[in-house]
């Protein structure tokens, strides 16, 4: 292909794409005069340099689209009908252009249907050919001229020298002469051939035009046009320029003058691009530039790193100029790849225009910030889903105009997309004043597809079944219209933006519309790193995650507390989870000193905030992120690696893979570390009534309230001792009582708090040394494993409470407790199978249980649940809660119920809502029972039951 | 270089037989071929940054003229036991995928250059794990030298974990 055709490819596409962008603002204010010019120059300029080419298929069709442009110049009705035609047109052109760029030929075909529409159309109005043919006589050669020559040369990257003409502003030569006149011209030809060249999509601003070019383009002009009818054979199918050519030349060189004096801000209000040079520059030299940059800052740091350890003066000031200069040249190839997002954006309009047509809706879209720049790569990553999610807001989010009337908002709905910096991100905004996310029909799609349960859904936040419509394979459109609704493209939108570090974030308020917030990292290859060390080792953690940095020393404000082993930190009122980075990494000698001295890096993945127990921490880099080896990359806490001043090479840690990390266990991975996050906020909505209390220390302890019996306070006097145990007299019997700590020392006199456990006989007393409060909290329980008095702590009314596990005392009053009640002995107990997700129901629940003979299994979800009914066949009844996560206690139902072995099996369902809905569906199920989660009796009492039913049906 | 210019005469047909030219390594007393065309260079293993969690193979990553290079164990690789500490290591510096290796082994020899006629498939009996990594054995005058395929060597993501 050759380099005149490559330029003319790239160029015309660049004014496609403007001239859709103008032609949609220009339908929407058809009486402005200065975009109507704009589009008509652009046309104009694609027209002539087709003929130049000799590309007659496209010439004809940007032919017959000016002159039905021309006619709304000449007051012709611009009706959308009409604009629609001449986008038609554009997409054919876009087409023969693609073809073109493939094969450097035009592709065979007709054009007739549209010339002859665009015909039509011209000539519909017989005022408006009136006009035309006065026009075509005298009028029109002026005028178009005029146009030509005011409106060329704004046009950015223009055919050949756009910026030359625009300064001289010929009145009466038509374009493609002037431009093939240039092009004869041998002297000025060159320069702006080699302009040309490096004429590129990197875009620089400068002043091009100054006094010393203009004077030998004249010159050029000149000298051409006299060569003009020597080159005057090429198939230029220019109708005006017959009369045009010679005899026009020399007003041409007077007008100018005339006019660039008369009309000196004409241009510059022309377009508010304002006069840029650009060159173009090769994608990959700037690749390769920007690696040789990124060696040449590892240089730099190197040679710092080596003066920093030495005294020698000799070389650091012009080390530090280097490492000036370095700075300096790195953000300017960094410059170089920024691109304005406004890049991205230039479909927008045109997409927005045909979907409202499509859809019969009214939709205007506003944009802001267009001009904020980010990398080209991170751009060319957003370009799809930004689309995408355009499309979404017209489709899904605004209603039609009627709708909106009755809702009270204007008919007109509007879109509006917003881009910005903030800190080392770029916020993307798109928000509609649409009807909201409709929260019901993703709720019935998410229960149908069988992504949560109906239980489930219910304790869902809004936010949380917004999230959904990221799933794949997730839409909520009643039906599949051809712009959206397929179920394709929001799990990819947030695939692409989460592969370079971004987040999308939803926001919906019903009737008033939905705000989708974009973050990503304005660039990927260099990153300012924070340096950390941990058992000698060094990482690198990516600053954009680290939001402070926590120093923790035994003793001092800041310390490590640990619940059973497993680290936090108390910071500002909230539980931190702390990652001892040697620990998670297995380091040597990670195990045999916990060290709770150190630093807290405290990052944020999502929504979820965890803080990462480092060593030392040493200074922040700017790295150069290397990929990770292949062999290395099914590692999840390292995202690459880099090459550090002195040469050493650090891992790069990825904060995504530590946040998977402490949110593992809480959930499927289906959302990653958001369904992490999610499950602790269905912990969050059920809240629970616990009792705290003060015993053995100032640690708060609390058990739920709906385990205790009552809470007394006795005489302590009153306490007997028998066999070394207290016991005291209580309602005519004697209850044993147990310290809740070992520390606690049972008082002799005064007051004594006791806090009163009983199941059915028996009673014990637990001693503590004061009552604090009853509160009612989401308990959200970071369990801990071998204090078996202790179920785990967890943050109540901001302070980090003991959960205590009442199991844990009930063998200290009676051994006998909970290991076989006297009732029946445990050769013909029954087995009940006991399913719950939560490890604290599981503890509470099957002492219970036991205590009154049963045999207990218990399962932590579905998938164990069922292996053990498989496993066991002497399962008697199976406790069920139904309110579990991932596969729904329903879902293990309908599963058990399908084997015809248990088909008939006793199931009691535990929940702690109980709806309409889960009633219905436990009754098609054949549960024999609902039971509220602390409803201890009514569980025994229910599993009685269905003994007796058993046994009456045996 | 030198491979190809083998390889010309090769092509030439007025040669006899053809020679194929190996780095040799050795870990212990075995010595082992790699085909010089394979091997980018040769340098002393020095400042290893070990990368937690990686597969025992893997000793860890190291700059190489700006390089980041993967440093893979050959010992570990081939099953056999670590060398006592501290001893030097010398690697032997491959590419596979556009991606660079140091394949980490005692000490380096020289470069040989044998005819396919002493060229014998690797002996049935041997160690599987040994098979599934060479292509054959050269008999030398004194010993016997075990040619590694390179990309065997090099690709191991599921077997090696598995195993």
């Amino acid at each position: 292909m050759d380099d005149l055709l490559r330029e003319f490819l790239t160029e015309t596409g660049e004014h496609l794409d403007t001239v859709d962008v103008e032609l949609v603002r220009f339908e929407q204010d058809p009486n402005n005069e200065t975009i109507l010019r704009n589009i008509f120059r652009l046309v104009h300029t694609i027209k002539g340099t087709c003929g130049f080419l000799g590309l007659p298929r496209l010439e004809a069709l940007a032919h017959a689209a000016e002159t039905l442009m021309g006619k709304f110049r000449d007051g012709h009705p611009v009706t959308t009908d009409a604009v629609s035609l001449i986008l038609q047109t554009l997409d054919r052109i876009k087409e023969i252009v693609a073809e073109l760029e493939r094969t450097a030929a035009e592709p065979e075909g007709e054009d007739q249907d549209l010339i002859g529409a665009l015909d039509a159309m011209s000539n519909a109005d017989p005022e408006a050919l009136l006009a035309r043919q006065q026009a075509e006589s005298a009028e029109s050669p002026a005028e178009t001229s005029v146009s030509t020559a005011s409106d060329e040369a704004p046009a950015a990257g223009g055919f050949v020298f756009q910026e030359l003409e625009r300064d001289l502003l010929p009145g009466e030569i038509p374009l493609d002469e002037l431009e093939r006149a240039f092009l004869e011209a041998p002297g000025p030809d060159d320069e702006e051939g080699a302009l040309e060249e490096i004429d590129a999509p990197v875009v620089m601003e400068g002043s091009v035009l100054g006094e010393p070019d203009a004077a030998p383009a004249e010159e050029a002009v000149e000298a051409s046009v006299a060569e003009a009818p020597v080159v005057a054979a090429a198939p230029v199918a220019e109708v005006k320029s017959a009369d045009g050519k010679s005899a026009e030349t020399k007003p041409a060189a007077s007008a100018r003058k005339a006019e660039a004096k008369d009309n000196p801000s004409n241009a510059g209000a022309e377009q508010n691009v304002a006069k840029v040079q650009t060159i173009r520059v090769n994608v990959d030299t700037l690749e390769h530039l920007m690696t040789m940059v990124s060696e040449l800052v590892l240089t730099r740091n190197q040679l710092l790193e080596i003066a920093r350890r030495e005294d020698d003066s000799g070389y650091k000031v012009p080390l530090q100029r280097l490492s000036h200069v370095t700075a300096e040249l790195q953000e300017g190839v960094m410059k170089t790849r920024m691109q304005p997002i406004g890049t991205a954006w230039q479909k927008l309009p045109r997409v927005i225009r045909d979907l409202s047509s499509e859809l019969g809706k009214k939709i205007e879209l506003v944009m802001q910030g267009a001009d904020t720049e980010l990398d080209r790569q991170v751009l060319e990553v957003i370009k799809d889903p930004l689309t995408h999610m355009i499309r979404n807001s017209a489709d899904h989010g605004i209603e039609d105009a009627e709708t909106r009337r009755a809702s009270g908002k204007p008919e007109r709905g509007t879109i509006r997309l917003n881009a910005y910096h903030e800190g080392g991100t770029i916020t993307i905004e798109i928000a509609d004043d649409g009807k909201g996310l409709n929260y019901d029909a993703i709720t019935r799609k998410i229960v149908s597809q069988g992504l949560a349960s109906e239980a489930e859904v219910e304790r869902m936040s809004e936010a949380q079944i917004a999230k959904y419509i990221f799933h794949p394979g997730f839409s909520t459109a009643a039906q599949v219209t051809s712009v959206s609704g397929r179920g394709v493209g929001m799990d990819v939108v947030k695939t692409n933006i989460e592969l370079i570090g971004g987040t999308v974030e939803i926001r919906s308020e019903q009737g008033k519309g939905t705000v989708f917030t974009i973050k990503i990292p304005l660039t990927l290859a260099i990153v300012a790193a924070l340096i950390v060390s941990a058992q000698d080792q060094r990482f690198a953690i990516p600053q954009v995650s680290v939001l402070e940095l926590v120093r923790v020393k035994n003793g001092s404000d800041h310390q490590i507390e640990r619940i059973n082993g497993t680290p936090v930190l108390r910071l500002r009122d909230r539980l931190l989870p702390i990652v001892p980075i040697g620990k998670v990494l297995g380091l040597d000698g990670a195990e045999a000193n916990p060290g709770d001295e150190g630093f807290v890096v405290v990052s944020q993945v999502g929504r979820q905030r965890f803080g990462i127990l480092v060593d030392g921490v040493f200074h922040t880099e700017e790295i150069v992120v290397k990929p990770m080896a292949t062999k290395l990359r099914h590692i999840p806490m390292f995202s690459g690696n880099t090459i550090l001043g002195d040469g050493a090479v650090v891992l790069i840690i990825d904060p995504n893979g530590i946040a998977k990390m402490v949110g593992q266990g809480s959930g499927d991975t289906q959302f990653g570390v958001e369904a992490a996050e999610d499950m602790e906020e269905s912990n969050d909505n059920e809240s629970t009534t616990l009792l705290v209390f003060r015993g053995g220390g100032e640690t708060h302890k609390a058990v739920p309230l709906s385990l205790v019996t009552r809470l007394e306070e006795i005489d302590a006097a009153k306490i007997e001792w028998v066999g070394g145990r207290p016991l005291i007299q209580y309602r005519g019997k004697l209850m044993p009582l147990v310290p809740a700590d070992p520390a606690i020392a049972i008082k002799s006199e005064g007051p004594q708090a006791l806090v009163v456990f009983s199941d059915g006989e028996r009673a014990m007393g637990l001693v503590v040394d004061e009552i604090v409060d009853i509160i009612d909290d989401v308990l959200d329980i970071e369990l801990v494993a071998d204090r078996p008095d202790l179920l785990g702590s967890a943050v109540l009314r901001g302070r980090a409470t003991e959960i205590v596990n009442i199991v844990h005392y009930l063998p200290l009053a009676h051994e006998d407790w909970t290991s076989g009640a006297p009732v029946r002995n445990l050769k013909n107990a029954r087995t009940v199978l006991l399913v719950d997700d939560s490890s604290f129901f599981r503890e509470m629940l099957s002492p219970v249980l036991k205590a009154a003979g049963y045999r207990v299994i218990t399962a932590a979800g579905t998938e164990q649940a069922l292996a053990a009914l498989n496993s066991d066949r002497r399962i008697d009844a199976m406790v069920a809660d139904v309110d579990m996560p991932g596969r729904d206690g329903f879902a293990l139902i309908r599963a058990v119920r399908a084997q015809a072995r248990l088909s008939r099996l006793p199931v009691i369902a535990l929940s702690s809502a109980v709806t309409p809905e889960a009633i219905e569906e436990a009754r098609k199920l054949d549960i024999c029972e609902f039971i509220a989660k602390f409803d201890r009796s009514g569980l025994v009492a229910a599993l009685a039951e269905t003994e007796a039913q058993l046994g009456e049906a045996a | 270089m030198m491979a190809a210019n083998v390889n010309e005469a090769g092509r030439d047909g007025r040669a006899v037989q053809e020679y194929e030219e190996f780095v040799t390594v050795m870990l212990g007393d075995q010595m082992f071929g790699l085909p010089i065309d394979r091997v980018h260079d040769v340098f002393i293993a020095s400042s290893l940054t070990t990368v937690p969690l990686a597969p025992r193979e893997i000793m860890g990553l190291l700059n190489l003229r700006g390089r980041v290079v993967t440093a893979m164990c050959l010992r570990r690789r081939l099953g056999l036991p670590d060398r006592e500490e501290g001893a030097q290591d010398m690697a032997v510096g491959l590419e596979r995928n556009g991606e660079s290796y140091g394949l980490l082994v005692d000490s380096v020899g020289e470069v040989m250059k044998l005819s396919t006629e002493t060229h014998e498939p690797s002996p049935v009996h041997m160690d599987q794990a040994w098979v599934k990594l060479s292509r054959g054995v050269h008999r030398l005058d004194e010993r016997l030298l075990i040619i590694l395929d390179v990309d065997a060597v090099l690709a191991f993501d599921a077997e090696s974990r598995a195993a």
